[in-house]
């Protein structure tokens, strides 16, 4: 597949939140507001792209050739956990801006299966690395993406009136599924 | 201290996690285009949570507190793991199926929030309850969900044709949006009832 076909595809064509349900938890809870959804975004793809590169490197280099491909599960968690809490260190002592940018969500990017999601589907779709960063990447525009749309519109939802039953997640959920079929237009335009 | 029953019976009804705690969303609206994904995912979660909440209550006292999260997180992906291999030895269509969300098991708020907040302070009795409680509601939501967006969706319940032809599916249900929008709306719904009922 060329490389722009991966970049269309992967941030408006199969999305990885609204076409592939990667992300929910997130997707959900910091998007209340524009600026931090931003924030959000911005640290997935720095996270995403990062440890997509170690995971594929560690599953060409160790995985496949100790036959080893059945602790891929066990072995990406644990580099993406640890990467997590190397580059909240990292950045901490080096770049103290970026880092109280991003701050707070740094940790939560652990448990959002959109890191692990990726990184797996790059290794099984057997991409090369540059096919795997410029992957990482875009999903994780796609995401933030995704991401600031649903901030905007759920801050003008604050103000609207609401049956008390569909506020917050139901009335999230919903609206989500609106923006999904906005989305599902892009596919007819390739092919996949 | 409240009883077996009442531990057992949260997770269903009190502490649904899908429809209560809103956990675990990615594989609730990713596999439920069909009731019996819906409920594979469910079982293969419920058993990954049985296990590792068994062995995060047994282990409460050895883990030390600083390194828990690690701790738990190899032994949820351990299990995932073997429940992965199990359902490609044994159930293949399943396995293909449920695809990338098998792996994904390992990031399912539900497991790693049980070894959390009640595993590491009950003892295994009371862990076992309480997965099973918690899984059997994952797996129960699943499949009510499956089972409404496969009825709608392509007019049958587990595979088994049940509106007859003259019946016109609503394609729109068994695609991305239509997950999102039945989800939404059952949230809602299970709120108004619980509004009604008082159950609280």
């Amino acid at each position: 597949m060329n490389l722009l076909a991966i970049v269309f595809v992967a941030i408006l064509a199969n999305n990885i939140v609204l076409n592939q349900f990667l992300g929910i938890c997130p997707y959900l809870g910091v998007s209340k507001r524009i600026e931090t959804s931003l924030g959000m975004g911005m640290a997935v793809i720095f996270v995403m792209t990062i440890s997509s590169i170690v995971t594929w490197i560690i599953d060409i280099l160790l995985l496949q050739p100790f036959d080893l491909v059945y602790l891929r599960t066990i072995a990406f968690i644990l580099v993406i956990a640890g990467l997590v809490q190397l580059v909240e260190t990292v950045l901490k002592k080096t770049n103290p801006t970026l880092f109280r940018a991003l701050g707070i969500y740094l940790p939560l990017i652990t448990t959002n299966c959109t890191i692990l999601g990726v990184a797996l589907l790059n290794v099984q779709a057997g991409n090369n690395i540059i096919e795997t960063i410029v992957y990482a990447i875009s999903v994780a525009v796609g995401f933030t993406l995704a991401l600031v749309i649903m901030a905007g519109i759920r801050e003008r939802l604050e103000l609207a009136t609401l049956s008390s039953y569909l506020r917050g997640a139901a009335v999230s959920l919903v609206t989500a599924g609106i923006l999904s079929l906005a989305f599902m237009g892009f596919k007819g335009m390739m092919t996949l | 201290m409240s009883t077996l029953a009442q531990e057992f019976s949260k997770g269903i009804l009190k502490e649904n996690p899908t429809f209560r705690l809103i956990l675990g969303m990615c594989p609730t609206l990713a596999v439920t285009a069909s009731a019996i994904n819906g409920f594979g995912m469910g079982i293969s979660a419920l058993v990954v949570l049985l296990c590792s909440n068994i062995l995060v209550a047994a282990l409460r006292n050895v883990i030390p507190d600083k390194v828990r999260i690690p701790a738990y997180i190899l032994i949820i992906a351990t299990f995932t793991t073997i429940v992965d291999m199990v359902l490609n030895a044994f159930a293949p269509d399943l396995h293909k199926a449920l695809g990338i969300f098998i792996p994904l098991i390992v990031v399912n708020c539900i497991i790693l929030g049980r070894a959390e907040a009640f595993a590491r302070k009950n003892n295994v009795v009371r862990s076992i309850i309480d997965a099973l409680g918690m899984g059997l509601g994952f797996t129960l939501s699943l499949t009510i969900l499956g089972i409404i967006r496969e009825l709608f969706g392509s007019g049958s319940i587990f595979g088994v044709n049940v509106m007859g032809t003259a019946f016109e599916p609503m394609g729109i249900l068994a695609t991305a949006p239509g997950a999102f929008i039945t989800l939404g709306v059952m949230l809602g719904f299970v709120n108004y009832m619980f509004r009604r009922l008082r159950i609280e």
